[in-house]
C-alpha cells in the first residue's frame, strides 16, 4: 500500500514513518504527477498558509480534487484539516474545500496554549496520546460528516467516506492506530 | 492535559520543517512575510546587518513591534532575548510569542550562563556552530536549534561550515564504541545521555535549521541540499532590492531544493541581494558566532 505524503512544507518525515509503522509505505509527494501512483495522500501538519500557497503555485488544488472524486483517500492533520474544509471560520478563502466542515485556525490561542491528552477516538480502543500543537478546531460538520473524537465538547476527529480529518498530530507519537485506520480507508477503495 | 511539554515544544518545530523563518522588522514587513509563505516571523527592532552598522548594545525588541507584528499574522511569532536573559524571555513570554530566540545576534547578557529553558512554557531555538553547542543547548531545554554561521553578513560561508561540521561530527560519534563514547562527551563537554542518543540515532533530537548568511534562493537551496531541515533568513530579504519577489522565491527555492531548473526560473530578475562581507575583513569583536558556547 503506497501512501504519499504531500512534502511541500510540515511534519513529512514523521508521517511517513507513523506510515510504515502502520504497514503501509510512505512516499513524500513534491509533484502532482507523483498522485498517479499512491492509495491515499496524507496531508501533514505544517502552516497552511504556506502549505495553501504551494498547493496553488504547484497546481495541487485541481489534482487533488480530481484525486478525492475519484474516491482516493485523503487524510488531514492539523494544517491538513484546514486545508481539507470547504469553509474557514473568519471568511478566510479555503483551499481544498473537499471536507463538508467549518475549522478555526489557532482555535486554542498561541504557542503557550499548545498542549498534549488522552483523547477517546471511535474504532480505537484505549485513549489515544493526542498532540495539540497551535491547533484548529471543527466548529460544525454537515450530516454527511462522521464525528470521531470531541475534547471539551468541541471535535476534533471526523470522516467524510474517504475522507479523514485530525485537528492533532498521530505522527508526533508511537501509536500508530489512526494511521492503521486511514490504510483500512485505502485498502476498501482499491 | 499538559501544555509546554517536551513533545508539544520540540513538534512546534517539527511543523515549521521545510520551511523559512523570517527576520521582519515591523508589521508591514511582517505582511509581506507571511503573503509570500513564511511559516514564521521573528519580530525584532532591526535585522543583523543593521545591528552591525550600529554597533553598541543590542537588546529585545520593544514589545510594541512585537505585540503589532503579532495581531496582523496568523502564523507563529518568534521573538530574540539576549544569551542568559531570563527577564528578556520571561516577558517575551507573556506577551504570547510562539517561540523565543535566545540568540547571539543580540549583546549577550551573561558570559557564561544561558537561559535555564526546561521551566519555560514557551519554546526556545538557540545558535550551535558544532555538536557540543548543539547539545549543551539541548540539555538546557532548547527545543530547536540553527546553525549560528555568521548573522547580518550576507556570507553563506559560515553557515555551510558549521552545518557540514555537526553532521560530521554525528558521523563520527555514530561510529564510537561505548568506551569511546564517555570520553567523546568529556571532550565536547555534553551530557553522555544525549551523546547516547545521537550514537544510536544518528540525529539531533530536535530540529536543526540554518541560519547566519543565508541571501539567496541558491543559499537557501544549498543549506536543504547539506541537510538542513529549514531555514531562517535575516537581513537577506528586507536588505534587498526587493524584498517580496526575495520572499518568494527563497520559499519556492527551500520547497524544491532538489528542483535546479526551478531555482533557476525563482532567481530570475530579483534585483541585487543584500550586499555581503567578507568573513575575514571581520574583527574578532564583530564576530556574533563567538558568543554563547
Amino acid at each position: 500500500m503506497n501512501i504519499g505524503v504531500l512534502a511541500l512544507q510540515g511534519a513529512v518525515a514523521e508521517h511517513i514513518r507513523s506510515i510504515g509503522l502502520a504497514g503501509g509505505h510512505g512516499v513524500a509527494v513534491k509533484q502532482p504527477q507523483q498522485l498517479g501512483s499512491v492509495d491515499g495522500l496524507v496531508i501533514p501538519g505544517g502552516e497552511s498558509t504556506t502549505i495553501g500557497k504551494l498547493m496553488r503555485k504547484y497546481g495541487f488544488i485541481d489534482a487533488l480534487r480530481d484525486f478525492s472524486q475519484a474516491g482516493k483517500p485523503i487524510f488531514g492533520t492539523c494544517a491538513g484539516l484546514i486545508v481539507l474544509a470547504e469553509r474557514l471560520d473568519g471568511g478566510e478563502e479555503p483551499h481544498l474545500g473537499l471536507m463538508n466542515m467549518t475549522v478555526a485556525r489557532n482555535a486554542f490561542g498561541r504557542q503557550r496554549e499548545s498542549f498534549e491528552t488522552d483523547l477517546d477516538v471511535q474504532g480505537i480502543e484505549s485513549p489515544l496520546r493526542a498532540v495539540f500543537i497551535r491547533a484548529p478546531l471543527i466548529k460544525e460538520v454537515g450530516d454527511d460528516v462522521e464525528v470521531l473524537a470531541s475534547y471539551k465538547g468541541e471535535i476534533v476527529t471526523a470522516r467524510q467516506g474517504h475522507l479523514l480529518a485530525a485537528s492533532f498530530h498521530p505522527e508526533l507519537t508511537d501509536d500508530y492506530r489512526l494511521h492503521g485506520l486511514f490504510l483500512d480507508m485505502a485498502r476498501q477503495a482499491r | 492535559m499538559e501544555t509546554g511539554t517536551s513533545r508539544v515544544k520540540r513538534g512546534m518545530a517539527e511543523m515549521q520543517k521545510g520551511g523559512v523563518i523570517m527576520d521582519v522588522m515591523n508589521a508591514e514587513q511582517a505582511q509581506i512575510a507571511e503573503a509570500a509563505g513564511a511559516t514564521a516571523v521573528m519580530a525584532l527592532e532591526r535585522v543583523p546587518s543593521d545591528i552591525r552598522a550600529a554597533g553598541g548594545v543590542a537588546r529585545m525588541a520593544d514589545p510594541t513591534i512585537v505585540e503589532q507584528v503579532m495581531a496582523v499574522v496568523s502564523i507563529p511569532v518568534m521573538a530574540k532575548a539576549r544569551i542568559g536573559h531570563y527577564v528578556e524571555a520571561k516577558v517575551l513570554e507573556s506577551l504570547g510569542v510562539d517561540y523565543i530566540d535566545e540568540s547571539e545576534v543580540l549583546t549577550p547578557a551573561d558570559e557564561v550562563f544561558h537561559i535555564s529553558k526546561s521551566e519555560f512554557t514557551v519554546p526556545f531555538v538557540c545558535g550551535a556552530k558544532d555538536l557540543g553547542e548543539a547539545l549543551r543547548r539541548i540539555q538546557e531545554g532548547a527545543s530547536m536549534l540553527r546553525t549560528k554561521g555568521e548573522p547580518g553578513t550576507g556570507n553563506v560561508v559560515e553557515a555551510v561550515r558549521h552545518l557540514r561540521l555537526i553532521f560530521g561530527q554525528i558521523r563520527k560519534v555514530q561510529n564510537l564504541s561505548k568506551d569511546e563514547l564517555y570520553h567523546e562527551a568529556k571532550t565536547l563537554g555534553v551530557p553522555y545521555d544525549l551523546l547516547l542518543g545521537v550514537h544510536e540515532t544518528g540525529r539531533l533530537p530536535v530540529v536543526n535549521f540554518a541560519a547566519g548568511g543565508v541571501a539567496t534562493p541558491s543559499d537557501a537551496a544549498l543549506m536543504m541540499h547539506l541537510g538542513a531541515d529549514g531555514i531562517f533568513v535575516g537581513s537577506g530579504i528586507f536588505k534587498s532590492e526587493n524584498p517580496e519577489k526575495f520572499a518568494r522565491a527563497i520559499v519556492e527555492a527551500t520547497t524544491h531544493y532538489e528542483d535546479y531548473a526551478l531555482i533557476a526560473r525563482v532567481s530570475k530578475d530579483l534585483g541585487a541581494p543584500m550586499k555581503g562581507i567578507e568573513i575575514s575583513k571581520l574583527e574578532p569583536s564583530q564576530r556574533m558566532q563567538d558568543r554563547g558556547i
